[in-house]
């Protein structure tokens, strides 16, 4: 029998492990490297029946919202090569993007699939934290990672999302509990619905043209039948600070073992021992990995500890009950993905807080361990792609992708492709 | 200062790591084997490679939590498990798993017997960890790193200060050793590094009405009972004479120091000071779940808490009227203990099984370097031995004889006494016949035990020794003794 996936070409980003090519993670340390084994989510894909044609640029280490942090190249925009892909899993994004193939697999640590979705004007989803295996996804921030599916609908994601969700052993954190019929039930009604607006997405620094755009996604919904329902995530605006302490945090120990002494690049001539893990480290790295390992081992330091790491645990645990009573009273929350669309190459590539920036819609979901995904919902005046985002909450992928489905199949902004090599530009 | 005014004090706590015999290790899949060839027991787990997770391992967890119990520990409802972070080749991750601010046990004792006492050391706590690999230095200009133990469950147990002596330190690990085999959690063989120590030592030194503490040592990686003591006894001197030579050597002014002990010089070396304490940057794993141990599982593994040695010794001495030093042999293996607890449910008189299992069958184990179980007597035939041996059928020395014969014949040992014509004589003519030979035959021994008081226990011994020599092993120990006795008395009076 064929799989539900059989003979789709599909694209995964290089931060999940293959036996098949190689695993860079777009960083001069793992150039070498490869992968023993295959991560759970291509045993997945392969058993059913996917063909995975190649891996995707990324930041290095899923370091980065552009593609620019990649040691390899800078994938750029589909839409407009002067632009970024959005990262970091930009590869994936554009992949999808320039229809090289139907989906892709992408990583989100706090916005990674979505940012370069809309970017792209792809669809990306980030499960609910636990959905999908890491076994196999080489670790960012481990509390805050998770694999999830781009494609160029709601329905091929919400396809891909039930053959690689589910419970894996060799992942503690993989939840036990059943995986829903996704696609079954993408029929679901947005009448009745409740949607939930936060003001704390439509703040300052949000571009006039996709707060519009994002308005007038609710408001479509709104006329189908939603309940338009104002709410509250006072503790939203620590998300940026929070992330930065627990994702770095995390990283400069998950990326202790890239060390030179067993796999991946070494020195050459090492003096010493220390000298081989202080050069191999020092070569092998780019800059902004460097930082973060940086942030994180001072976050992590004695002295600090309280300071920086248990508080920013405590403020994600506020974020995350701020999700829980909302979606007590709705059932997804609507806003934009990025406050605004792709940015030029190299505008922020050397201000890194500016670049940080471009993820405050996205980090809370990651924090609060809750699905979200990205739809395009229209193009600013330079036919710049804008993405609309919807949060449900943990373990509400099916109601999110059928509220999501149907928005799509009221819009045709998702149906739209990018002017490459030819004169198509939007139907 | 006069050396008069001057007493000492060894303080001692602790540190003692633990592998459990686990058939695979802490985080995955992987065998714990010690002979195995270099790096042939590992995999992208315990390699460190990109993107692969720890799962715990829960035989290892409950393991743990029994030898917590055993140790009279609070056991922790809710724990979790913690990265600490050094880079060293053998440590693939460059993070270890362990628990840090939340371990699975705490708050214990242990009891041990020093001398004719019974030494109670407070356990600070117990926690699982993952082992790590090993360096090879010996090989030329380069190191090369095994993997094979890196991931193996590792139980790190510690002390309070409350050791007071190299002696107190020697008996507790053993004692130890004996808890964690008898348990079953682990082999504890020293050679094979299942057992490491590492002793935190000063010296509490009075002179005229004052104290002074001298700083702490930690001593590393110990791995014999001799080394322990030697160790220790050697650090208390070094620190006493260290604070005779420099009275500014003491806690608090000096640093704390780690040293390593050099067994063929019998010396403890610099290793690296303390002053400047290495930061792990202890976090939460965020690749593992905390652990919540229910009702349920806390009393399943009650449910597998054997009698513990101590225990056991002092129950075996009351409840069976053996020796302090009897009890403490057939304690030795809990196979053993077992063993001699079925052969006396087999209606064999305790005290003769007793001695029977530490002087006949624990020997006849030793000379074949096997286990006691696995002489090829089982319980049923020991207990035929020992009633017959009771019951005055056979005596001592035959039994001795009926014992060995038994490893390679399988008839009953009733059959075996009578076809070897050891059945005891109760034949009171016959036995005076042999008495009286022996009387006869050694008359300087016969004037000791009449007039000698300093060779006459012994020389009563030998006319008995004589006397059942004479008659072919086979006359009752206890009339023997009798008739001598007679005999000598009407002797004594010139009857």
């Amino acid at each position: 029998m064929l799989g539900p996936l059989a003979g789709v070409p599909m694209a995964v980003k290089d931060n999940m492990c293959t036996t098949f090519g190689a695993t860079t993670c777009g960083s001069r340390i793992l150039e070498s490297f490869r992968s023993r084994y295959d991560a759970h989510v291509i045993e997945r894909l392969e058993s059913a029946g996917a063909v995975v044609i190649g891996k995707t640029n990324l930041d290095e280490f899923a370091m980065g919202s552009s593609t620019e942090n990649s040691a390899y190249f800078t994938t750029l925009n589909p839409w407009d090569t002067t632009r970024v892909a959005g990262g970091s899993s930009g590869g994936s994004c554009a992949a999808v993007a320039a229809k090289i193939v139907p989906a892709a697999l992408g990583s989100d640590t706090g916005g990674s699939i979505r940012q370069p979705a809309a970017f792209c004007g792809v669809v990306g989803l980030k499960p609910s934290y636990g959905r999908v295996s890491r076994f196999g996804l080489v670790a960012f921030g481990s509390s805050l990672d998770q694999i999830g599916p781009i494609a160029t609908d709601v329905r091929d994601v919400a396809l891909v999302l039930s053959v690689i969700a589910g419970h894996d052993e060799r992942d503690s954190t993989s939840v036990d509990r059943p995986v829903p019929d996704y696609l079954a039930r993408l029929d679901r009604l947005v009448k009745g619905i409740r949607i939930g607006i936060s003001e704390e997405y439509f703040g300052e620094g949000l571009d006039r043209e996709v707060r519009e755009a994002v308005q007038a996604a609710i408001d479509l919904m709104a006329g189908e039948g939603a309940e338009v329902v104002p709410i509250h995530l006072p503790h939203m605006k620590y998300g940026i600070a929070c992330y930065y302490l627990v994702a770095t945090a995390e990283a400069s120990s998950n990326l202790a073992r890239f060390d030179g002494v067993r796999y991946g690049y070494r020195t050459p001539r090492p003096s010493d021992i220390l000298d081989l893990y202080e050069s191999s480290r020092g070569e092998g790295f780019g800059p902004e990995v460097k930082r973060r390992i940086m942030l994180g081992t001072y976050a992590l330091s004695s002295g600090y500890y309280d300071a920086y790491y248990l508080k920013a645990l405590k403020v994600r645990t506020l974020i995350k009950n701020d999700f829980e009573t909302a979606f007590e009273r709705v059932d997804v929350i609507a806003s934009p993905v990025t406050p605004t669309t792709a940015f030029g190459v190299g505008e922020k590539s050397s201000d890194p807080l500016a670049m940080y920036l471009s993820d405050i819609y996205t980090i809370s979901a990651n924090l609060a361990g809750i699905c979200a995904i990205s739809v395009p919902c229209g193009f600013d005046s330079q036919g710049l792609p804008i993405g609309l985002q919807l949060m449900g909450p943990a373990f509400g992928e099916e109601h999110l992708l059928a509220i999501a489905h149907q928005y799509q199949l009221r819009t045709d902004w998702h149906a739209c492709v990018p002017p490459l090599g030819s004169a198509v530009s939007r139907r | 200062m006069s050396d008069q005014t001057l007493t000492t004090r060894t303080i001692v706590g602790l540190e003692i790591h633990v592998q459990l015999q686990t058939k695979t290790k802490m985080f995955c899949g992987c065998p714990v084997r010690f002979e195995a060839p270099p790096n042939s027991c590992v995999c992208p787990v315990c390699l460190g490679h990109p993107g692969a997770l720890p799962v715990m391992n829960g035989q290892a967890y409950r393991w743990a939590v029994l030898t917590g119990m055993a140790l009279n520990c609070a056991i922790a409802r809710h724990t979790k498990w913690d990265r600490k972070s050094y880079f060293y080749p053998d440590l693939p991750k460059n993070y270890q798993i362990s628990q840090y601010d939340l371990p699975l046990a705490s708050d214990g004792y242990f009891e041990v017997q020093v001398g004719a006492g019974t030494k109670r050391v407070r356990i600070r706590r117990a926690h699982l960890e993952e082992d790590a690999g090993k360096n090879l230095h010996d090989t030329g200009n380069c190191t090369l790193v095994d993997l094979n133990r890196a991931g193996a469950p590792l139980l790190e147990i510690v002390t309070e200060p409350d050791i007071e002596s190299a002696e107190e330190a020697y008996v507790f690990c053993i004692e130890l050793q004996r808890l964690v085999t008898h348990l079953g959690v682990s082999e504890g063989v020293m050679q094979k590094g299942q057992m490491r120590f590492e002793p935190n030592v000063n010296v509490a030194i009075e002179s005229q009405g004052r104290e002074y503490r001298t700083p702490i040592v930690e001593i590393k990686n110990l791995n014999s009972f001799r080394a322990v003591r030697q160790a220790i006894e050697y650090e208390a001197q070094r620190q006493t004479a260290a604070w005779r030579e420099n009275a500014d050597y003491q806690l608090g002014t000096v640093p704390n120091e780690n040293r390593g002990w050099n067994a063929d010089k019998g010396v403890t070396e610099f290793q690296r000071g303390k002053e400047a304490a290495h930061d792990y940057r202890y976090f939460p794993d965020p690749d593992l779940v905390p652990v919540e141990v229910s009702d349920v599982m806390l009393e399943e593994i009650r449910a597998m808490l054997p009698e513990l040695p101590i225990a056991r010794r002092r129950r075996f001495a009351e409840q069976y009227g053996l020796s302090v030093k009897d009890a403490e042999t057939l304690v030795e293996h809990r196979a053993t203990a077992e063993l001699f607890e079925r052969v006396v449910a087999g209606g064999a008189p305790a005290e003769v099984v007793g001695k029977q299992l530490v002087n006949v069958w624990l020997k006849l184990a030793n000379d074949r370097g096997v286990a006691v179980t696995d002489l090829g007597v089982d319980e049923t035939r020991m207990a035929e031995l020992a009633k017959i041996a009771a019951d005055g059928t056979v005596n001592k020395t035959a039994a001795n004889q009926i014992a060995e014969i038994m490893l390679s014949r399988g008839e009953s040992p009733r059959q075996l006494a009578e076809e070897l014509g050891l059945v005891q004589v109760q034949d009171m003519d016959s036995t005076r016949r042999w008495v009286e030979e022996a009387f006869t035959a050694n008359e300087n021994a016969v004037r000791d035990a009449l007039q000698n008081p300093k060779k006459m226990q012994a020389a009563v011994g030998f006319l008995r020794g004589q006397a059942m020599k004479g008659s072919g092993g086979k006359a009752d120990p206890k009339l023997l003794g009798e008739l001598i006795e007679e005999r000598l008395a009407r002797l004594r009076t010139g009857s």
